[in-house]
């Protein structure tokens, strides 16, 4: 066999292998998200909407565990997208090639792929333990620390798209340097910082471990933000992790309904920032 | 006249508050991006305050011993550490050559038309959230395990003396295996799409002469690609490592939850990270708990040495890239 055919194989081999890899990838996707709706669908009743968790052995919905969901994604969205944004403008804005913008940039790096469950941890000795209770404001608290180094990343990266002759002309008009950044850096990226913040609503729809040691559950409906709150992620794992049929349908109802909303706004997100006016 | 004007406009603006909302809004931005390193303090104070009491008890011994007794009081993090560090381990051994794989297709195989919805769907597994991999997992994917995969590897593989250690015992379907295999799903995304980003940095100039000089596109990426991006590379691989490492919910609801060591990959194990799902909301006794936070506490510093070095790698390849 000559080399140039040998070549040839190989390459024909390596090429094969990394397409059978691509197909072996996206074989994933196919099958969770087939298995989900499969299962998932027939939980989807009005039901779900509109009764609480049942206890084994009887009808229910997951309607308590939506609204904590829901309100514990909100407040932690509300104080994560602030604190992330002007963390973010800083490193953008103010420290262009400083020690401390590097360390911070750093650290916020590490944060962002950081386990969960250490976040929970975390909120657990500092909330949980000193209130002496679970409360769905620790809950807020643990995912608003994951929201903040993701809005961080995000805002900084689309700050940085902005250019410069943008903040030059500004800064030349005689508008001080606070006013350049609201109404033109912010206004430049306002696309990349919405995409960023639901991104970072995506992340925390569906994360559970740092819910475990903070929000904890509850079976009954609960406004109070004072006392552990139901949400889906733990109802999830404590159904699904259940002995009863019941229980685990609900679970593949919640499951799906978790699914769609992530997948909605993660390709939302992703129209949103293929629309933004600085990238490429 | 009109140049008089501006300036006097320019100093209008500084007049009106323009220094004192500077100031103000400087600061400002300075304060919240402070605490972005208050709360890495805060999380490392945290952990190492409620680790204390077990860490007291139990001294350095605490990470040589697979002992886990609540009854006694008698805990060790070996066995956490060492299902940790072996799921990882097979999660890095199927996700890098698939990740890679994923790579090379979308960088210089794929028609351009497909690159953007391929990179898409892709990373949309990632976006996936590990308590759907767990559900889905226990119901679907572990049953499989159990019927068709395991049997066969103890048929095969377990019969192997010395080697077959590994594939022995019964077909659980749950276990080490079916949770580093779920591991490697989940990080093949992170691998790959850094990878694609690294490779997307390697000069036109530099593959087109090497394709000019007659290389097959297997030898552009092994002789051209490859060594330019090679810390990105492994910079891509430990930032998949960190997240397989401190990955929680999918790893609990698989892994079976035995506190103990066993040779056999196909057995139930623990993390630690699932040992911290399981048992912190039932701990009982302050040593237990401290117990388990001290877990937590370990995995933290592996992880944050592990993504440390990701970024370091990474950081480099970015600075040649630029210089």
């Amino acid at each position: 066999m000559s080399i140039y055919t040998r070549r040839r194989i190989t390459n024909g081999v390596v090429m094969s292998l990394s397409v059978a890899a691509t197909a072996f990838g996206l074989l994933w996707l196919v099958l969770v998200l087939w298995t989900l709706l499969e299962n998932g669908i027939a939980a989807i009743t009005p039901a779900l909407f509109s009764q609480m968790t049942p206890p084994p052995g009887s009808a229910g919905g997951l309607l308590n565990a939506i609204f904590g969901s829901v309100v514990m994604t909100f407040i932690a969205t509300l104080v994560g997208t602030p604190t992330g944004i002007l963390a973010g403008t800083f490193l953008a804005e103010y420290s262009r090639g400083s020690r401390f913008g590097e360390v911070v940039r750093f650290i916020n790096d590490i944060l962002l792929s950081a386990p969960s469950i250490i976040v929970g941890l975390f909120v657990y000795e500092v909330m949980v333990v000193r209130m002496g209770h679970f409360s769905a404001w620790a809950g807020s608290m643990a995912l608003a620390i994951i929201v903040i180094p993701v809005v961080v990343r995000t805002t900084e990266d689309m700050l940085n798209l902005v250019p410069n002759a943008l903040r030059e002309a500004a800064a030349a008009l005689g508008s001080p340097k606070w006013k350049v950044i609201i109404m033109v850096s912010y206004r430049a990226a306002i696309q990349g910082m919405v995409t960023g913040v639901m991104l970072a609503v995506a992340r925390i729809a569906g994360e559970t471990a740092p819910l475990l040691f903070t929000a904890l559950n509850n079976q009954f409906w609960s406004t109070n933000l004072n006392a552990p709150m139901a949400n889906l992620p733990v109802v999830i794992f404590q159904f699904a992790m259940s002995p009863y049929a019941d229980w685990q349908v609900l679970a593949w109802g919640g499951a799906l309904l978790i699914t769609l909303t992530v997948l909605c706004l993660n390709i939302g997100a992703r129209a949103l920032a293929s629309w933004s006016t600085f990238k490429q | 006249m009109a140049a008089d004007i501006a300036l006097q406009r320019v100093a209008g603006a500084r007049g009106r508050g323009g220094a004192v909302g500077d100031f103000l809004f400087h600061h400002l931005t300075f304060l919240f991006a402070l605490l972005v390193l208050l709360i890495l303090g805060g999380v490392i104070v945290a952990l190492v305050e409620g680790a204390l009491p077990a860490l007291r008890t139990f001294g350095i011994g605490f990470l040589f011993s697979d002992v886990w007794n609540p009854v006694t009081e008698k805990f060790g993090a070996l066995a956490p550490i060492y299902g940790t560090l072996v799921t990882s381990a097979i999660a890095m051994l199927v996700g890098i050559p698939v990740a890679f794989g994923v790579a090379v297709f979308i960088t210089e195989i794929c028609p351009i038309w497909l690159k953007r919805p391929l990179a898409t769907m892709i990373e949309l597994l990632a976006a996936i959230p590990s308590i759907i991999y767990g559900i889905w997992g226990l119901f679907v994917f572990a049953p499989f395990v159990q019927q068709y995969i395991q049997p066969n590897l103890i048929d095969s593989l377990g019969q192997i003396p010395g080697f077959g250690a590994l594939f022995a015992g019964p077909p659980l379907g749950i276990g080490v295996l079916t949770a580093g295999f779920i591991l490697a799903i989940m990080v093949l995304p992170f691998i790959s799409s850094i990878m694609r980003d690294v490779f997307e940095t390697v000069p036109a100039i530099l593959k087109e002469s090497a394709y000019g000089l007659g290389a097959t596109r297997s030898e552009v990426v092994r002789q051209i690609v490859l060594p330019y991006t090679r810390i990105g590379v492994v910079g891509g691989i430990m930032l998949g490592l960190g997240r397989a490492l401190g990955e929680t919910m999918a790893v609990t609801f698989v892994l079976g939850h035995a506190h103990r060591i066993s040779i056999s990959i196909l057995q139930p194990g623990t993390t630690i990270s699932a040992s911290l799902a399981n048992e912190f909301t039932e701990a009982v006794g302050d040593l237990y708990l401290s117990s388990l936070i001290a877990l937590g506490f370990i995995l933290f510093v592996i992880t944050f040495i592990v993504l440390a070095i990701a970024k370091l790698m990474l950081l480099r390849l970015q600075r040649r890239a630029g210089g």
